[in-house]
């Protein structure tokens, strides 16, 4: 064996061993306790942010009709359905009258036989009046006898007598006679209420509308109140929106909307706080808002499910931190700080937060600080750390 | 004095180096079996350090959230939040489901039309207990509803576009090992939404769930209008979740607070120990075992390959060694030759294994975790193989015939 080729084995043996041990370095360095821990970091800095509130709710219609009878009874006809455009005071369907017309013709006849009774109540005044003006003319005449002598006191008395029945005739006359007329307008006041009663099957419309539900067809019966058809009015359509109560800070009439329905995610639609309901949701921890359209879309459907996002006004200048920065431990909230390389946990206080991840810090870090974001694990006091621009993914 | 086994490796290093990185591999083999296991436990103490809990609350009689179901209304937090010694405590679902890759913001996934991964959907409250501790990118959740931080292991990107159950949600953050306890990675997503895809039905499930309900007479009666549509309203909605996660105050022992919970909430309460008791003692132990298992029978089996590869080693030198003896070398320059041969194999054998294991653990499906005690465990178990071995191989070399050199 030459000297020259062991030389060179022994030197590609060395050469191997060196590669093994800096392979076996870089692995030590690279995982297990002494290796450092990635993080990417930020510089805190004072800038605005604009909080925006976000919840989901559903189309509804603030004015809404449900259209039934207020007395039990069969539906007889549904001339519109689900759909038609109605103006106020069409008619949408008819309940069953059952026997109300012939109670109508029923009454029409007794008022007629009111009309004809009091006829002859009138009669019998005039009759009596005729025989009050003779018992009076009669006594007249009885009275003037008797004072010259011509006859006896008691023919006198008779006649006057007489006069006094023909009066109380021509009284109980009067009076029939007006009992008759009470009568004739008991009858016409109750045929009147039977005629209101006929018109009260007849459902009609109370505003011009969209026929939304057929809830009965002809022949079913129907209790008092129940819904016959329902309609809404398509330009009173809004967004009933549900806000996390943890997150509806702000929460006011008139703030601006951005509504984006489920049917065309792509294209979100203005709106505006109209309506802050004052009772909030205990159950579902959720506060209750209107939202209307500045501009209904037309083929919207009661019921569509929304997102909306109200946005608040701008908040005044303060430290903002990604908050992915802000970490809890215990019970207190805070960042991590790199101070001259090594890792200090600050405690903040935060404020306001947007929606793509901004937080308002009011204090516990001056701008300009060093932050950790992103970090490979949990990192405490002691972690060794190294600072690389992205960990994994996209940045947002 | 030149050193033998120097020597010998250089006279026939390419079947030394060969040796060595055969055996390497092996070793690797071992290592990578020790860290499946580890990784194993590891994912449970993953999942209960990610819960960032004290104190686990479950339906009473269970031993959920993970070893068995476990549902309670999502109201007892209000009572529970009301006990001395609470710090915070926040409702939290979780739900194993394959999870919808929809689309990426518009533009189509790569490579992928409407593949499905494997997931553990857990609901959360922000900000409380439960919340994924550190994000590796993104952001948190901001929106109550319809937004997701998920796991690097699930293979989403930011923006994406996931569907669980009927709704699509974006991916604003990732975060990393925040695993289940059978190593899936998880999805974090609002409280609300989850108690939605947990227990909401399919829309052909409701839709029947009310043709049955108008159907049933009792519920339907013409004379009570609108029950039917109270009762279908009552049935579409529901109010449950799996556990309550409890931080207790600083300085307040958990069992303090779990007793009361106990006793008069009627639920049932875990402290740490018990859960993790409970997820390592009870809910991975067969896998555990049978992954241990195998671990067992592979060291035994790596052992012994790494004896016979020293032995035959030896064995193959047996006429230079005759030589040897019969220039009148000493037997402990032998036996040094061969012992130092033996550990040098192994050295080499250890760091090819450890450096190829560190190098495709993270290409496992599963976590896998190579901790530095079972390395050095490793190392040791290596040297004193190979030091057994050699001392098989030394006692035939010293036996040898130095004729055998001349005669064969």
């Amino acid at each position: 064996m030459k000297a020259s080729s062991i030389r060179s084995r022994r030197l590609a043996l060395i050469g191997l061993g060196i590669l093994l041990v800096a392979a076996m370095t870089y692995v030590v360095m690279r995982s297990g306790p002494l290796a450092p821990t990635r993080v990417t970091v930020v510089q805190a800095a004072e800038g605005q942010l604009t909080p925006q509130l976000f919840g989901i709710g559903t189309v509804e219609a603030r004015r809404s009709y449900l259209i039934g009878p207020t007395t039990a009874g069969r539906v007889r006809t549904v001339v519109v359905d689900v759909g038609d455009t109605v103006k106020a005071g069409q008619p949408l369907a008819e309940m069953d009258p059952v026997d109300l017309d012939e109670r109508t013709a029923a009454l029409d006849a007794s008022v007629a036989r009111a009309g004809s009774a009091m006829a002859a109540a009138e009669a019998q005044r005039r009759d009596a009046l005729a025989r009050r003006e003779l018992a009076a003319v009669n006594a007249r005449r009885y009275v003037e006898l008797g004072r010259q002598n011509f006859i006896s006191t008691g023919a006198v008395e008779a006649r006057l007598q007489e006069q006094a029945s023909a009066d109380a005739l021509v009284t109980a006359a009067e009076a029939n006679l007006a009992a008759a007329r009470q009568d004739q307008q008991r009858l016409a006041a109750e045929r009147a209420g039977l005629r209101q009663q006929r018109a009260n099957v007849r459902l009609l419309a109370p505003a011009d509308g969209v026929v939304t539900s057929r809830d009965a067809e002809p022949g079913s019966t129907v209790v008092a109140g129940q819904a016959v058809l329902r309609v809404i009015e398509p330009s009173s359509l809004w967004v009933k929106v549900r806000l996390d109560q943890a997150r509806s800070g702000g929460l006011a009439v008139g703030l601006p909307a951005q509504i984006v329905l489920r049917s065309n995610p792509g294209r979100p639609l203005p709106g505006k706080v109209a309506r802050v309901e004052a009772l909030s949701d205990s159950v579902t921890e959720e506060r209750v808002a209107q939202i209307g359209f500045d501009q209904v879309p037309a083929g919207l459907s009661v019921g569509e499910l929304a997102e909306v996002t109200l946005s608040l006004p701008p908040t005044a200048k303060a430290v903002l931190l990604p908050s992915a920065a802000i970490k809890r431990r215990q019970a207190q909230t805070g960042v991590w700080v790199i101070d001259a390389g090594t890792l200090r946990f600050a405690p903040v206080r935060i404020g306001q937060a947007s929606l793509d991840g901004q937080v308002q810090v009011l204090n516990g870090v001056q701008p300009g600080t060093t932050v950790v974001v992103h970090s490979e694990k949990e990192i405490v006091e002691h972690s060794r750390i190294a600072v690389v621009d992205a960990l994994a993914g996209r940045r947002p | 004095m030149i050193s033998l086994a120097g020597r010998d490796i250089l006279h026939s290093w390419s079947k030394f180096v060969l040796t060595g990185i055969g055996l390497g591999l092996l070793i690797g083999v071992t290592l990578t079996m020790a860290g499946v296991y580890r990784g194993m436990v590891d994912d449970a103490r993953a999942l209960l350090n990610n819960s960032g809990a004290d104190l686990w609350v479950v339906q009473q009689d269970t031993q959920g959230p993970y070893a068995e179901s476990s549902s309670l209304r999502d109201d007892a937090v209000r009572s529970v939040l009301g006990l001395p010694g609470v710090a915070r405590a926040a409702n939290v679902t979780y739900l194993t489901m394959q999870v919808r890759r929809t689309s990426v913001s518009g533009v189509a996934p790569a490579g992928s039309g409407d593949d499905d991964v494997r997931a553990m959907v857990v609901g959360f409250e922000p900000g409380q207990p439960g919340e994924p501790g550190y994000l590796v990118a993104g952001r948190q959740i901001t929106r109550s509803h319809y937004e997701a931080v998920a796991d690097v292991r699930t293979g989403f990107t930011l923006g994406e576009r996931i569907r669980i159950r009927r709704h699509d949600y974006t991916v604003v953050g990732l975060t990393r090992r925040m695993v289940s306890s059978g190593g899936d990675p998880m999805v974090f997503i609002p409280l609300k939404d989850a108690q939605e895809a947990q227990f909401l039905k399919d829309n052909d499930a409701i839709v029947n769930e009310r043709a049955r309900t108008a159907a049933n007479p009792s519920l339907n009666r013409p004379g009570v209008p609108g029950l039917l549509e109270a009762i279908q309203a009552s049935q579409a909605n529901n109010r449950n979740v799996n556990a309550i996660l409890v931080q207790v105050q600083p300085g307040i022992d958990a069992e303090a607070v779990a007793e009361p919970v106990r006793r008069w909430k009627h639920l049932e309460a875990f402290t740490r120990e018990q859960m993790e008791e409970i997820l390592v003692a009870k809910l991975i132990a067969t896998s555990a075992r049978q992954i241990g298992m195998f671990l067992v029978i592979l060291a035994i089996v790596s052992a012994a390959i790494v004896a016979f590869i020293i032995y035959t080693m030896t064995l193959g030198k047996i006429r230079e060694i005759a030589v040897l003896k019969l220039i009148g070398t000493r037997n402990r320059t032998i036996a040094g030759m061969i012992l130092q041969q033996a550990l040098g194999l192994g050295l080499i054998g250890f760091v090819v294994g450890k450096v190829a294991a560190t190098f495709w653990a993270p290409i496992f499906p599963k976590y896998v975790l190579l901790e530095p005690g079972d390395a050095v465990r490793g190392l040791v178990a290596v040297v004193v193989i190979c030091a057994l071995a050699s001392t098989l191989a030394i006692r035939v070399a010293l036996k040898v015939d130095p004729a055998a050199a001349i005669g064969g």
